[in-house]
């Protein structure tokens, strides 16, 4: 199935994705392309087949419910751009 | 020097010939001298690595280090290494400096091994030629038109220049087996679950699986067995014993069950590559194997599979890269859409943020079933299809890479093409099953790769396969013209 230019508007935008408007072309015929090759996958018929999500079929691991981390606040946060009194800060967007 | 073996090394090591100090500053001064031509290497450790190459003398000294103590080695870059900045090939973290140090990192520096640098890579790990890297492209040490696979790109063509006797590297689709193969050198991907994911940026995490990389088959076997392991902090992670991987790889051959699966030698085999990896289980055959052909019928369904399954996790790992806490962040934004949009537009590579748009466009309402929920159905066909053949036989092999190295730019324009060059390793991370490619020859003086696939928890068969084979033949000890001298 072809995508469309407008595809690709509604999807960057669900993605977050800032894309400009000569890109958006180049996306769509790449992204079209590749829903081409994936739709290689209807040729084999997998009704009755189970999703395999984990190459081992294993389920989420749980541990005990305790404490293990410890505060790290202030490491953690030395890679933030702007930081007051523990908080992340970011440049006002709402007026 | 660079052309020992790890065993050579460290008994040089062990014996007080040489110091680990010695060591690390000879290869420091190689990759200094000899990498301006290849970029394989983003960030050099200098300073911290002597220090810790002093660290292991002092062991050294007491007469208690291992076989890893003092041996100089490279990370791929996309291990998080406390204090020194950890990339994943991408301007969204070009300054970021990791608060901690990924699991697999901490147990090679336990075992005494010394961290030069950080390797290339394919921007979030997502190419086959390391050309989607924010630090430009990695050239192929064979011929520096060419590339040199991807995404563990950097950390194969250090090894193949013998800029570290070591390398890691992580494997989604084949990024630790092709450019092992583009590059001559030995890479192997072990079981997913076998190595810690902790601190390993994540690209698909049903699919990431961390490994080693290296000259030969023992001094991977080496490196993998210090790698190995359960970690309560990864939640993938496998809690069983695991084998001692240099114990067997001494094994005779005799017996050996080798499958040849008949979906991977076709036309899209390039014939050339083809004789040479005929060649090379002729050679195993001949050393006592038994080869048989066998059918993967659900193979060629791997890469349309992949390309929805690899997507879709894409897409909601990096969805926390939001300019908020860490990372590229946009100036001046208009409103908080535009503050989203455009730090993860402008810090996101052009391949990023195709694949991450596919992985949204397969999740999103609608298509689901279509495409996600049927790529998993698939995914299980396939896996099934290698559980069946693993009833016949202990091993399967065929080429890594349909074709020797590429040139640069060559796919550039056609992601689907660039796709397509993991045709015969991607099957292999979506069942989950370890794998491994080792030198077998040269095509237009490019080396080709022999893939060997073993059964889950096979490693050291692997290994055993991949050594035996080294025994017999020296294409793992061959250098490329330019990297040659001391």
């Amino acid at each position: 199935m072809p995508i469309q230019s407008e595809d690709v508007l509604k999807i960057a935008h669900l993605a977050r994705l800032a894309v400009s408007d000569e890109q958006v072309k180049s996306y769509a015929s790449d992204l079209s392309n590749i829903m081409n090759l994936v739709e290689q996958m209807n040729e084999v018929d997998t009704s009755g087949v189970e999703p395999m999500a984990h190459p081992l079929d294993q389920s989420q691991r749980l541990r005990a419910d305790e404490v293990t981390e410890k505060n790290q606040r202030e490491l953690l946060q030395e890679n933030a751009l702007d930081t007051e009194d523990g908080l992340f800060l970011v440049p006002k967007v709402i007026d | 020097m660079y052309n020992k073996s790890l065993r050579q090394l460290s008994d040089s090591l062990q014996k007080k010939e040489l110091s680990s100090v010695e060591l690390s500053q000879y290869f420091l001064a190689r990759i200094k001298r000899l990498d301006s031509s290849l970029n394989s290497v983003i960030t050099l450790n200098e300073e911290a690595a002597l220090k810790a190459a002093e660290q292991a003398d002092k062991q050294l000294q007491k007469g208690l280090g291992g076989v890893l103590t003092g041996i100089p080695l490279l990370h791929k870059d996309i291990f998080c290494t406390q204090g020194l900045r950890t990339s994943s090939g991408s301007k969204m973290l070009d300054n970021f400096i990791a608060p901690y140090t990924a699991t697999t990192v901490q147990q090679l520096q336990q075992a005494g091994a010394v961290m030069l640098g950080k390797t290339n890579m394919d921007e979030f790990a997502m190419g086959s030629s390391n050309e989607t890297s924010f630090y430009g492209g990695v050239k192929n040490p064979w011929d520096l038109q060419r590339v040199p696979g991807g995404s563990s790109g950097g950390s194969a063509a250090a090894v193949a220049a013998r800029l570290a006797p070591l390398a890691s590297g992580t494997d989604t689709g084949g990024s630790i087996r092709q450019p092992a193969a583009f590059c001559g050198i030995t890479g192997i991907k072990p079981t997913y679950g076998r190595v810690s994911r902790y601190g390993m940026i994540a690209f698909a995490s049903s699919l990431d699986q961390a490994g080693a990389m290296a000259k030969s088959s023992e001094d991977a076997a080496i490196m993998l067995q210090a790698m190995s392991g359960f970690d309560p902090k990864d939640s993938t992670s496998v809690d069983r014993p695991v084998d001692d991987l240099l114990q067997n790889i001494g094994r005779s051959l005799k017996g050996v069950r080798i499958g040849l699966p008949k979906e991977f030698f076709t036309d899209g085999l390039d014939s050339h590559v083809c004789e040479k990896v005929t060649e090379a289980i002729d050679a195993l055959k001949s050393a006592g194997a038994i080869v048989k052909e066998i059918s993967l019928p659900n193979i060629n369904l791997s890469v349309p599979a992949y390309y929805v399954v690899a997507p879709a996790e894409c897409s909601a790992n990096l969805s926390r890269f939001d300019g908020v806490r860490f990372g590229y962040r946009s100036d001046e934004p208009k409103d908080l859409e535009d503050f989203y949009k455009r730090s993860r537009g402008e810090g996101f590579g052009d391949e990023v943020k195709r694949r991450i748009m596919m992985g949204a466009y397969v999740l999103s309402a609608g298509y689901y079933d279509a495409y996600y929920k049927k790529a998993q159905q698939v995914r299980r066909l396939i896996q099934q299809d290698f559980v069946k053949a693993f009833e016949e036989v202990d091993i399967i092999a065929s080429a890594t890479a349909p074709s020797v190295a590429f040139k640069a730019g060559e796919k550039t324009d056609d992601p689907v093409s660039m796709y397509l060059s993991d045709i015969f390793t991607i099957g292999v991370n979506l069942a989950g099953l370890p794998g491994m490619s080792v030198p077998c020859g040269f095509v237009d003086q490019m080396p080709v790769g022999l893939q060997l696939i073993g059964n889950y928890f096979d490693e050291s068969r692997l290994l055993n396969v991949g050594h035996q084979y080294q025994q017999m033949t020296n294409w793992h000890d061959m250098i490329p013209t330019g990297f040659g001298q001391e």
